[in-house]
């Protein structure tokens, strides 16, 4: 139940490894990753910068892992976000949740993913070969994270 | 006192990480700190952004948050981790 804020780089074959390791009656684990891409608003980056608000970050983290943990039956669920300087195709994210059977891991890892895009305080700079620019919060995310809200209310 | 942080693009217009305001009575919520500080003019207006985000004691709460004083608010634009 790992919530994990680290400039390191890590390696996402031996987190999902640990994600199973000593856990019999794990049946799925489902894993997503992001990725520094190399090109983002037409301009090719160099670096992309990760900035967090320390004091909350972590907090945030806890709060939607705990509502996953609350909407669906999981073993386990973790989440590790990279911060600071960051190179192209490094990951900067890494979620997994564990179940029993999938279907709780697969809705649960999309759940935490499109929460930590709308409510996780992270912020992205792009560094690219025409200059230096915050990336632009997009409505996709805010609508992907409102569809649970939507379902929510439907089961109600 | 309020203790007031910019995140992000807002701390670097209002060149300003944080600020300690003293409390004023009439505040009653996020917003009405918000509109004070864009009364300000100049760089201050980037709080108008429609699609700001703020935190009261670091949970992310809505402009009609109630405030009060002692409290730390934080003012950021949309997060864009992942």
């Amino acid at each position: 139940m790992s919530i994990r804020v680290q400039t390191a780089p890590f390696d996402p074959g031996a987190e999902l490894n640990a994600v199973h390791a000593g856990e019999l009656g794990v049946g799925a684990v489902v894993t997503f990753t992001g990725y520094v891409r190399d090109i983002n608003q037409d301009a090719a980056i160099e670096e992309l910068f990760l900035e967090h608000f320390p004091g909350m970050t972590e907090k945030a983290l806890a709060k939607i892992r705990d509502e996953a943990l609350q909407r669906w039956p999981l073993i386990g669920a973790h989440i590790l976000h990279r911060v600071g300087p960051l190179s192209l195709a490094e990951p900067i994210v890494f979620v997994a949740t564990s179940s029993m059977h999938r279907s709780a891991a697969f809705a649960a890892c999309e759940f935490i993913m499109d929460y930590l895009k709308t409510r996780a305080p992270f912020w992205k700079k792009e560094h690219t070969t025409t200059g230096s620019h915050w990336v632009d919060g997009r409505d996709s995310d805010t609508l992907a994270a409102a569809r649970w809200e939507a379902a929510d209310k439907e089961t109600r | 006192m309020l203790t007031v942080q910019f995140l992000a693009r807002y701390r670097e217009s209002l060149q300003c990480e944080s600020e300690q305001l003293p409390w004023q009575e009439q505040w009653q919520t996020v917003d009405d700190v918000r509109q004070f500080l864009i009364a300000r003019s100049g760089p201050w207006t980037v709080l108008e952004d429609p699609r700001i985000m703020c935190a009261r004691n670091q949970d992310v709460c809505s402009l009609q948050e109630p405030l009060q004083a002692g409290d730390e608010l934080a003012l950021f634009p949309m997060v864009t981790g992942g």
